[in-house]
């Protein structure tokens, strides 16, 4: 008796404390000691694997554990330290896009080598590595090709961003009208998807789109 | 931006690479880095002991002097390291905000040296992080009174022209200012002591009448006891009615709990004077006698202690609360157990359940009076339990109160706390204040022309040093990348709608006037002059600007005429000037109230050069983000700091 009413009386505080889970029946504390500690392979692998030199991989991972110190980013995270460049708008849809290009293996969190291996691709891949990895971002379930809903998706995100108070002020239909324009300059034989081949095609085309592709390679 | 979040700048412009293929025109070009050196390790040497850390760690906070070119003046060249001759042990935390973003206030440093320190290293303290914060503002406040209090000791010299009403409230309030108001201060004591004593003695039976009957002293003695009423109570009155003229808000006085303590005191004698001696009032004048013995209460004026005692019995009103209700409620059950358990047994003094109360409140006190006792055994179980759980109710919130007590009693200051929070607000105001820089710097970039369109003004280097001078790299790069955003955000390059980004009242101001003007075209080019632009295509007649400073500078952005190779036509702007660059907060160029020229044609540029804003922000509504302070003033809300 006296060891059920110890029992009784523990789980009674336990709820007291709220940090209590009854679904997992772990406490906040026993999740928080179980969090992912993960480690990055290594230097020379990371190099090998990216176009970054050591140095810039030394300074790119002293920022990323400096911001998650537990090794992964998850999606909060992302959109928290996303959001913190964007103070006006709304950056979140943007940053959920962002993520899931970012998240090469679709587990719900970012390593440091995800991370890396796409600013390489960003950064110091060939255009064609670039622009493909731009339509990527676009095509939201990963099937080749990207349709209307899924750039008016993208092209609201991009629109949120900018927030409300902007001047003049954005018209509602500002993105529709985008997305017409966009699909209209690449959407070669007018079926409503832009393909990876027209996409590529029609921005090796442009100018302006090749020369904006190079302007963040010195960013790291 | 966050110390930390800065060092992930470089993945957001990276990011910045899925708007490329959307956008419909040319992105402005990248602010060049400082000739891209490598991160390098300073050396800050403070007092001897060497703290060693990146240089970007230090230019996060470019206003402060370890992040500005201030602390060149300390550069020693033989040993190639900043020597600083300041305390090592706060240099500690000084250094680990710049590494991680937050201050922090160690305890067992003194408030004085570390206030001297911030202010050395040019670091306000509203940031202390709100993990130090309370603390280090009860440290503050605690010396303020201190320093306060010595300097009271110090200073008795009166401040000179005070009137005749001033002295004297003065007086009043603190005694020892000057000897009649001490004199004042023991006669009023005197006679609160004697009024006490006279109506306690009163009641005393002193002696026998002639029929054998014990008299009280107050009807043996009634004239010598009259006139000791009256005279207290004339000195009583006579000290009210000062008090009343001396008040410096007379109706506050009136109010206060004090006087309302004073007028009881002395009515019921005044109310005495007029009534008769009618015998059917005569017993509502007794119990008005009752209240003659609140001039006790005076006596709270003269003691500190009483007055703390009844602030804190108010503090405490919740917990007194909560212990009377516990007790009603098992008064209650107590009282109707035992009336049903005595029921039975005859001659009960139990009669009711309202009588069981007294025998209840007696037991669960543990007084134990035996006026009233359970004869049943019943009443007897019962009545025990009843007494053990008195113990128990009355011991559970007591200690509470006590602790309340004590620790009001030792900080006895509660309108301070009130004060607290609207420092709160004032607070987050500096903050705000000091931090308008950062906001400021992504219009001050723009004006600059840091966002000149053509590749041909960007690497001078006039240019890269004021750059240099003005806005760190990191700030520029952050601006760069708005930049790009608005300009991803133009839906095509036939329909040139740039959108800015402006500031909330800015944007429901030209909201408005559009809506009122309703010309046909959204995008109204501008004429600039001197410096700043700034319509849209509304009128700002009712403002008045000041005119601009004269531009210094050269001329640095051409028409953008020349630059974009668009399509339609392109309205000529005349040329800006640039204004010589100055931290964000001096600067003090106002919108320029002209007359825009309107162009009604719908494919024009909109390049709405909006002005900067300069007095710090006042507004605190408790934001975090940087809001623009009075109207006619735009802040980009560049970062959320």
């Amino acid at each position: 008796m006296k060891s059920r009413s110890q029992d009784q009386s523990l789980s009674d505080s336990r709820e007291l404390d709220r940090s209590y889970d009854p679904l997992t029946g772990s406490t906040a504390d026993d999740e928080e000691l179980s969090a992912v500690r993960y480690r990055p392979e290594g230097l020379d692998p990371l190099v090998q694997k990216t176009n970054f030199s050591r140095r810039e991989l030394q300074v790119l991972y002293r920022g990323f554990k400096n911001e998650c110190p537990s090794g992964v980013v998850n999606e909060e995270t992302f959109k928290s330290i996303y959001s913190q460049f964007f103070p006006h708008g709304d950056s979140s849809m943007y940053a959920h896009f962002l993520f899931e290009a970012f998240d090469t293996r679709n587990n719900g969190s970012v390593t440091f080598e995800d991370f890396v291996v796409s600013l390489s691709i960003i950064l110091r891949g060939s255009i064609t590595d670039k622009l493909n990895w731009a339509f990527n971002l676009y095509d939201l379930n990963k099937d080749g090709c990207v349709t209307r809903e899924e750039m008016t998706e993208i092209m609201h995100s991009i629109y949120d961003m900018m927030g409300k108070y902007t001047y003049p002020c954005m018209e509602d239909n500002a993105p529709k009208e985008h997305v017409d324009n966009f699909f209209q300059k690449m959407d070669k034989n007018n079926d409503g998807v832009v393909t990876i081949e027209e996409f590529l095609e029609t921005c090796q085309k442009d100018e302006s789109i090749m020369q904006s592709m190079h302007m963040f390679d010195s960013v790291i | 931006m966050a110390a930390g979040v800065a060092a992930w700048l470089p993945f957001a412009r990276a990011a910045a690479i899925g708007w490329m293929p959307v956008a419909n025109l040319p992105m402005p070009v990248a602010p060049a880095g400082k000739n891209k050196r490598q991160d390098e390790m300073i050396i800050l040497n403070v007092s001897g002991r060497r703290f060693e850390t990146w240089r970007n760690t230090l230019d996060r906070y470019p206003d402060t002097l370890l992040g500005s070119s201030e602390k060149e003046f300390f550069y020693n060249e033989e040993t190639k390291e900043y020597f600083f001759d300041r305390d090592p042990d706060v240099f500690r935390s000084v250094l680990n905000f710049y590494r991680t973003g937050k201050l922090h206030y160690p305890r067992y440093e003194c408030i004085s040296s570390y206030d001297e320190e911030l202010a050395f290293f040019g670091i306000i303290s509203e940031i202390i992080g709100d993990c130090c914060y309370e603390e280090y503002k009860d440290r503050k406040r605690e010396n303020a009174e201190r320093l306060m209090d010595d300097q009271e000791d110090n200073k008795d010299a009166k401040p000179p022209n005070m009137t005749c009403r001033e002295t004297m409230w003065r007086a009043f309030e603190n005694p020892h200012t000057s000897t009649m108001a001490l004199v004042f201060y023991y006669v009023t004591g005197f006679f609160i002591a004697v009024s006490v004593i006279t109506n306690v003695v009163e009641t005393v039976p002193c002696g026998t009448s002639p029929n054998q009957k014990e008299v009280p002293c107050g009807e043996r003695y009634t004239v010598a006891f009259f006139c000791m009423d009256t005279a207290c109570v004339m000195i009583f009155t006579v000290e009210y009615l000062m008090r009343l003229f001396a008040a410096p808000s007379r109706y506050r006085f009136m109010r206060s709990v004090m006087s309302i303590i004073d007028v009881v005191a002395i009515l019921p004698y005044y109310i005495g004077l007029v009534m008769t001696d009618n015998e059917d009032v005569s017993g509502a004048f007794v119990t008005l006698r009752v209240f003659r013995v609140f001039r006790i209460f005076k006596f709270s004026r003269h003691s500190q202690g009483l007055r703390i005692l009844g602030y804190t019995l108010k503090s405490c009103a919740s917990e007194l609360g909560f212990l009377l209700f516990s007790l009603t409620m098992a008064i209650i059950i107590f009282a109707t157990v035992m009336f049903y358990a005595e029921k039975g047994s005859s001659s009960s003094k139990f009669t009711s359940i309202p009588a069981s109360f007294w025998y209840t409140i007696v037991t669960m006190t543990t007084l134990g009076y035996g006026d009233m006792v359970p004869k049943t055994i019943a009443g007897k179980i019962f009545g025990s339990i009843c007494s053990l759980s008195g113990v128990l109710v009355i011991a559970l919130p007591v200690p509470v109160i006590v602790s309340n007590f004590s620790r009001i009693y030792h900080q006895n200051q509660r309108a301070d706390k009130r004060r607290a929070q609207k420092m709160q607000k004032a607070r987050l105001a500096r903050i705000r204040i000091s931090k308008q820089g950062t906001s400021n710097a992504f219009l001050h970039s723009k004006r600059n022309g840091l966002f000149s369109e053509a590749p041909e003004f960007t690497s001078s280097t006039e240019e890269d040093q004021r750059l240099n001078k003005s806005t760190s790299l990191l700030e520029s790069q952050h601006h760069h990348l708005l930049h790009c955003l608005e300009k991803t955000t133009v839906t095509s390059p036939l329909n040139y709608i740039n959108h800015e980004f402006v500031d909330q009242q800015y944007y429901q101001q030209s909201y408005l006037e559009a809506g009122l003007q309703n010309y046909p075209s959204r995008s109204p080019s501008l004429s600039s002059r001197d410096g700043v632009s700034g319509t849209c295509c509304t009128r700002r007649s009712k403002k008045q600007h000041a005119p601009l400073q004269n531009a210094s500078g050269p001329a640095h952005m051409q028409p953008l005429t020349q630059v974009h190779a668009h399509p339609r036509g392109l309205q000529e702007l005349s040329t800006i000037h640039i204004q010589p660059l100055s931290t964000s907060r001096s600067s003090l160029n106002m919108r320029v109230d002209e007359p825009a020229s309107l162009n009604c044609q719908s494919s024009q540029i909109t390049t709405a050069i909006i002005s900067i804003p300069t007095p710090p922000v006042t507004t605190s509504d408790g934001d975090a983000h940087l809001r623009a302070g009075p109207a006619h003033q735009n802040v980009v809300k560049v970062s959320a700091l």
